[in-house]
């Protein structure tokens, strides 16, 4: 037990050394680091409590996503069924219960439909499975009900889209290294570190940036427009700075040109210095806006975004060269943003920020200052203590904790793992709890003293008999860890990836390596009596 | 050198003798802390009901009317004020408006600092925090099921490996522990937030470790003094192990100590959660869990029966060179 092999030397040696050297990089500045070769370069990221910095939870509505693909489904069975060749007339389409229901009014016709309506609700998937269910109810009435793989689905891609929206943005922001994860069905989280105040963050995630152009319904009676009604084939929407007061106004359903026929946004100023966005449409979008601002020379159009009226100017000439401005009230923040916003897309679902945790650069220093003052003084009483009380072979157990600080760093660079402040506390605990280690085997030798045996095999009985139990109790305590970092978040995770790394790591030292220790001492000085 | 010694040579408590003192002892304690716990409530913090926190650093020693009043004129609702250790520093928290989502929380908080920083030039704000309502029943159920699948996994583990009474008895004693933190949460209305989920999991496990060690040598005495009566047997294994108890709380009660004073008022909560933890946890590994096992009616045979009966390990190492003659 006492007789180690070279070979078995080396293998105790080569990983501790490998694990300190890994913890290399942690201590030095960027700089240095960029010029270590490439397996060195990963270290200890800080968290977001330590370096300071933003973490915001985004929750998308499952609901919307419905909704909406709803909404697109009913507009392209009317444009199918009364557009196309035959015609077929269907009444009134209901979207209540998140299903859609209609009645054809021709009950010879309703076979034709189902078949015109079918090949819509095929899946885009590989398993052929629809995405939709067509049925025929009462004999005249059909009825399309989305199915749960295609509401998945659709909720699965649009997470996918706003994902990459997301990243477009902030790195438009120009903030620094942000991590943006997609989590759970319909959750992105986003972190970005030494962000101060995260409200212009919040403003620009909190926009979906649906940009659409439509003309003014001139016809419209005001009365009815301020009581919500309009023309048919026009909606009353939103608009808070109208000049004439009434906070809506009438317009007509059809789209002239989107945002998504954009291929770049500014911010800029007018004659009059009020802060703007310029736009720029792409072929077919400049196409589309020249022919229809030629077309309504004189009229007003309005300019919508997220379903409110941002400003209505009129066309004072057809605009052909495939820009525009967008005008509304904007400060140069609020421009700046939009424009932003324009150029990453549009989200394909509404955002909500549902949890958001920020801490100021200045606190994340203290934490770290005050961090690194506790873990010294804990590590030099530990210690302190240890000598007072097993001599040498406490320094041995010092030895192990010393080393086993720089082996759970470097086993944290190595993984790319998190350090935050309550990871500071697990650092703390795991040297105090890594010295029980050694305390037990130590008690063990001195029991085994009183109980007359010999140094050599007091020793060896000790590291025999402690190891099972230094074994066993670490199991328990790793299914402690497991369970936090499975099923903790935040700040529980944190914690318990230090403490199960300190758990293998400290097994490993206090143990393995203080033995060796130990043997090598026994062997050179042949001692006829131990103190501890 | 002479070496420090905490315990004594050849010390022998009978803390078997105590046990039904011990018992009623813990009972009435436990009894108590789910009284407090039911009675007062914890003091939750925004991590778990939900809401707004904001943290601010005054230049001075903050005065809290001044800082309520201040905050109560904004008509944002109830707010509470909250101070830990600095008394520059003081945590703000507020309820979360039921409409307008992450604008209307946004609106909130730049109110708040306009005020604040117009009524006391130079505060920083360092922090702020917003949870929603579903965010946190998330959290709670996560933390309630973290609690719960450690202590059990742990009992299960214990009781595979010895037998069913040494199971319980952890079960039992870790019960103890969890609601004792609990206890004293609800009584000094520390704020009780994700952090303090990790200690009580950090205080599970420290617990569960030192019976662990302390079941593990009562198992070994099993197996060495098959005649002795199951009292004696149990005071022996928890003297033999005493120096190694008080050691080990020592060191991590210094380690503790250590972040208490200068891990900074972040961490405070989260400490004075596991030096309990430590006091309670070492408690009950003597005085709950190893003496229960005798309530439990475990005995030397139990033991002989399932060590034959189930893995050709045990049987090995009971072969091994345990009976070599160094007898105390």
């Amino acid at each position: 037990m006492l007789n180690f092999s070279r070979w078995a030397v080396a293998a105790i040696l080569l990983p501790l050394v490998i694990g300190i050297v890994c913890a290399i990089p942690s201590f030095l500045p960027d700089a240095a680091v960029q010029r270590l070769p490439g397996f060195m370069q990963t270290r200890v990221n800080l968290g977001l409590d330590l370096s300071g910095g933003s973490h915001l939870l985004l929750e998308a509505s499952t609901q919307d996503v419905a909704k909406q693909r709803l909404a697109n489904m009913e507009e392209q069975v009317r444009t199918e069924l009364r557009r196309g060749t035959p015609r077929i007339a269907i009444g009134d389409i209901s979207s209540r219960d998140g299903k859609l229901s209609f009645m054809v009014r021709d009950p010879s016709q309703v076979d034709a439909a189902v078949e015109r309506i079918r090949p819509l609700t095929q899946g885009a998937g590989l398993t052929g499975q629809r995405d939709f269910n067509v049925e025929v109810v009462n004999s005249s009435t059909i009825v399309i009900t989305p199915t749960d793989a295609g509401i998945d689905n659709a909720v699965k891609s649009a997470m996918e889209v706003a994902t990459e929206v997301i990243r477009k943005r902030i790195d438009e922001m120009g903030t620094r290294e942000p991590t943006i994860q997609q989590q759970g069905g319909n959750r992105i989280v986003v972190q970005v570190p030494g962000l101060q105040n995260p409200k212009a963050l919040k403003d620009l995630l909190g926009q979906t940036a649906k940009l659409e152009f439509k003309l003014v319904d001139t016809s419209a009676n005001p009365s009815d427009v301020a009581q919500g009604r309009a023309p048919v084939g026009s909606e009353v929407l939103p608009y808070p700075n109208n000049p004439s007061g009434i906070p809506a106004i009438a317009v007509k359903r059809q789209v002239m040109v989107s945002g998504e026929d954009l291929t770049d946004a500014t911010q800029g100023y007018d004659q009059s210095n009020q802060a703007i966005v310029n736009i720029r449409f792409n072929g077919s979008g400049g196409r589309k806006f020249g022919q229809v601002t030629s077309q309504n020379v004189n009229r007003p159009f309005a300019i919508i975004l997220d379903g409110t009226v941002l400003s209505a100017p009129n066309i004072n000439e057809p605009i052909l060269g495939g820009s525009a401005q967008i005008s509304g009230s904007f400060t140069v923040e609020s421009a700046n943003q939009l424009a932003i916003a324009l150029r990453s897309g549009k989200l394909p679902v509404a955002l909500t920020v549902v949890e958001e945790r920020t801490v100021g650069p200045q606190l994340g220093a203290d934490s770290i200052r005050a961090g690194l003052l506790a873990s010294v003084i804990a590590v030099a009483a530990v210690a302190g203590f240890m000598f007072v009380s097993y001599g040498r072979f406490g320094m041995y157990a010092n030895l192990a904790v010393a080393i086993n600080v720089l082996v759970i760093l470097g086993v944290m660079g190595m993984l790319g793992a998190t350090l935050t402040l309550p990871g500071i506390a697990g650092f703390v605990l795991t040297i105090g709890t890594a010295v029980d280690a050694n305390v037990l085997i130590y008690e063990r030798i001195r029991e085994e003293r009183r109980r007359g045996r010999g140094v050599v095999q007091a020793i060896e009985f000790g590291y025999k008999e402690a190891s099972r139990t230094i074994f066993e109790a670490n199991v328990t305590h790793a299914i402690a860890g497991g369970i936090m970092l499975a099923l903790g978040s935040g700040p529980v995770k944190g914690f318990a990836i230090v403490l199960l790394i300190g758990i293998a790591t400290s097994v490993f030292t206090a143990v393995t390596f203080t033995r060796l220790l130990a043997s090598r001492w026994l062997r050179a000085k042949r001692p006829t009596e131990i103190h501890i | 050198m002479k070496l420090l010694k905490l315990v004594p040579d050849n010390t022998n408590i009978g803390f078997v003798k105590l046990r039904h003192w011990a018992f009623a002892l813990t009972a009435l304690l436990t009894l108590l802390a789910v009284g407090a716990t039911i009675h007062r409530g914890l003091n939750l913090g925004v991590d778990f009901v939900g809401g707004l926190m904001i943290e601010a650093k005054f230049q001075q020693p903050a005065e809290l009317d001044r800082v309520r009043t201040t905050i109560d004129r904004l008509g944002v609702g109830d707010g509470s004020l909250q101070q830990f250790g600095d008394p520059k520093t003081v945590q703000i928290r507020l309820p979360l408006p039921e409409e307008g989502g992450a604008g209307a929380a946004n609106a909130i908080v730049e109110k708040a600092r306009k005020a604040l920083s117009a009524e006391f030039p130079g505060v920083a704000f360092s922090r702020y925090d917003t949870v929603s309502g579903k965010v946190s029943g998330e959290l709670i159920q996560n933390g309630v099921l973290a609690v719960m699948l450690a202590v059990i996994g742990i009992a299960i583990f214990s009781w595979f490996r010895y037998e069913w009474q040494f199971g319980v008895s952890t079960f039992v004693a870790i019960m103890h522990d969890v609601l004792m933190t609990l206890g004293f949460f609800a009584i000094t209305q520390l704020e009780f937030d994700l952090n303090i989920v990790a200690a009580v999991l950090t205080i599970v496990g420290y617990s569960i470790n030192d019976k662990m060690v302390i079941d593990d040598r009562i198992r070994e005495n099993m197996r060495k003094y098959r005649k002795m009566d199951m009292k004696a047997l149990i005071d022996l294994s928890v003297n033999e192990t005493l120096p190694r108890t008080v050691m080990t709380s020592v060191t991590i009660m210094l380690a503790l100590g250590a972040l208490l004073l200068f891990g900074g008022h972040v961490l405070r909560g989260f400490t004075a959660a596991m030096m309990l933890g430590i006091v309670v946890g070492t408690y009950s590994s003597v005085y709950v869990s190893s003496s229960l096992l005798i309530t439990l009616g475990l005995s030397p045979q139990v033991g002989e029966k399932k060590a034959s009966k189930t893995n050709i390990a045990a049987q090995a190492e009971r072969m091994g060179p345990r009976d070599d003659g160094a007898r105390p």
